[in-house]
């Protein structure tokens, strides 16, 4: 089933999120979709996430989908202009990728190429926009387009953020996501169960399917890094004394994952788990959350 | 004012490789305040540029190199000294190495980079910033505008970087949309943050031809084409 008759038809979603690889060996990459075939209902393919330069998020789902893996292709603002945005639309309907993640992207000042012109052409509500006019047969100048795709587009929301200002705008951006054409949404890793029911109180009564974001945390040192570096993550103190304290890493970063998204899954229509490297896990983690 | 920073010494003598007269020239305008082509700058490379081996023929430092009618009157007194070097090194921003170059005929180097400020400011400067869009969305933003508080130049809201309302390319830079919240909140605008913002049309940012000339058409331009405009009015 696809993701978007999954979504539709209200039931539970798992995605998955995959980064490119950084040069052209793609051997990775298909292990991984070889390993999540018939575990996962779609998987993310990132587009040089962080700012960090990798092969593409369209070439990377052609591949996923080549391996039997449902694709969602992220897109960003950031190194394109609505020329290029709109064209590349074009070139990954024409390759059988129907699922788009529209983010406006980081800026490449943090990424390992600072020296590159940030473009920002358009910004991720307008992104929808365009994909909406593009499934209306439209291009951005109004030009009737010879055959036009169908994608089923999605966003992103952080629901961690760290004021008043903050939490009331990723809300407002929500809704115009929506009013622009968002059909689901993924979040930025969460660690507080609590903070993010409060979060679903209010994006819960929008009507569209936010899918939790999970990372798990690999050591005390990656849940700091977090905590400093990701804005909207906060991963709690004793979550990070329970990482450094524990004899085998792995299996209590297991268990920390496997039971937040226990408690979260109820929560939402979905989870979005960002395995950043631990890809190959993932089944053992949806095993012990009884998912499958 | 034009914020510049002075080039690596060593970038400067490459400048000058197979040259050994060279003429300084400062400008006590903003290059004086950037504090890389003033009095003090001047006199400084004249004693590097001298240790690594170069004859200086002579310096001057113009109260605003980039007026070219004062580069002309100023340096009237200094034309010997200036033709009998092989170029001139200005130490300026890039409209005074722009400016002396159109006005000397000699070979003209950057000593200088020009910083970029994040847009125009006006004659008397605050922290306020204009892109030059050519289509001013000031009104959906309380007066903020996003396209420079924002690192990213966003127009539909705050992204997911933000964090206790700073930016995430510097803690010490605030979110533009931090403030533009923060004020429409004052206003009783919020309901402002929910419209959707259509694209730019970027074309609008960018100069016209007769634009990226000069700004003072009335006073540059061809007097031909002033009278046909003022004839059609």
């Amino acid at each position: 089933m696809s993701l978007k008759s999954i979504l539709e038809s209200h039931q539970f979603a798992v995605t998955a999120e995959i980064g490119p690889a950084k040069g052209t060996d793609i051997m990775e990459i298909v292990e991984v979709a070889e390993l999540l075939h018939g575990r996962i209902t779609a998987a993310n393919a990132t587009d040089q996430q962080s700012s960090q330069m990798r092969m593409g998020s369209m070439a990377t789902c052609h591949i996923l989908a080549d391996h039997g893996i449902e694709p969602i292709m992220q897109m960003t603002c950031r190194d394109r202009n609505r020329i290029a945005l709109q064209s590349d639309l074009l070139s990954a309907w024409a390759l059988g990728i129907k699922n788009v993640l529209a983010l406006t992207g980081d800026l490449p000042a943090l990424g390992d190429h600072p020296q590159a012109m940030p473009v920002f052409d358009l910004d991720s509500v307008q992104l929808l926009s365009v994909i909406g006019r593009l499934n209306e047969g439209f291009d951005m100048a109004g030009t009737a387009l010879k055959g036009k795709p169908d994608f089923f587009a999605g966003a992103a929301v952080n629901p961690g953020s760290n004021t008043e200002a903050s939490q009331d705008q990723q809300l407002f951006k929500m809704e115009k996501k929506i009013k622009a054409g968002a059909k689901f949404f993924q979040t930025q890793a969460v660690y507080e169960p609590a903070k993010f029911a409060a979060f679903m109180k209010k994006a819960g009564s929008f009507g569209v399917p936010v899918l939790v974001g999970i990372i798990p945390l690999k050591s005390a040192g990656m849940a700091r890094f977090l905590n400093k570096s990701i804005a909207g993550v906060f991963v709690p103190e004793d979550m990070i004394q329970k990482m450094s304290t524990a004899k085998d890493k792995t299996q209590t970063s297991l268990e920390i994952t496997v039971g937040l998204i226990k408690e979260l899954k109820d929560m939402c229509q979905g989870v979005h788990i960002m395995a950043m490297g631990w890809e190959k896990k993932i089944p053992q983690i949806l095993d012990a959350v009884g998912l499958k | 004012m034009l914020l510049s920073k002075q080039k690596s010494f060593e970038e400067i003598l490459g400048y000058l490789q197979g040259e050994n007269k060279v003429f300084l020239l400062g400008c006590d305008g903003c290059a004086q305040a950037s504090g890389t082509g003033g009095p003090v700058q001047i006199a400084e490379m004249k004693a590097k540029l001298e240790a690594a081996g170069k004859t200086v023929t002579g310096t001057e430092v113009v109260g605003f190199l980039c007026e070219k009618a004062l580069i002309k009157s100023k340096l009237n007194a200094k034309v010997k000294a200036i033709m009998e070097a092989d170029s001139v090194l200005v130490m300026t921003c890039g409209v005074g190495i722009q400016a002396s170059a159109a006005s000397i005929a000699k070979v003209c180097h950057p000593a200088c980079d020009t910083i970029n400020l994040g847009g125009s400011r006006g004659e008397w400067q605050g922290s306020e910033r204009c892109m030059e869009c050519g289509e001013c969305v000031l009104e959906s933003t309380g007066g903020i505008c996003p396209l420079t508080a924002c690192s990213k130049g966003l127009l539909s809201g705050q992204c997911g970087g933000a964090s206790h309302g700073k930016c995430e390319i510097s803690p010490d830079m605030d979110c533009g949309w931090e403030l533009i919240y923060h004020r429409l909140k004052s206003l009783n605008q919020l309901d402002k943050l929910k419209k959707l913002a259509p694209p730019k049309d970027r074309n609008k940012g960018l100069p016209k031809a007769d634009m990226r000339a000069t700004s003072r058409w009335a006073i540059e331009n061809p007097a031909q084409k002033v009278q046909k405009e003022v004839a059609a009015k």
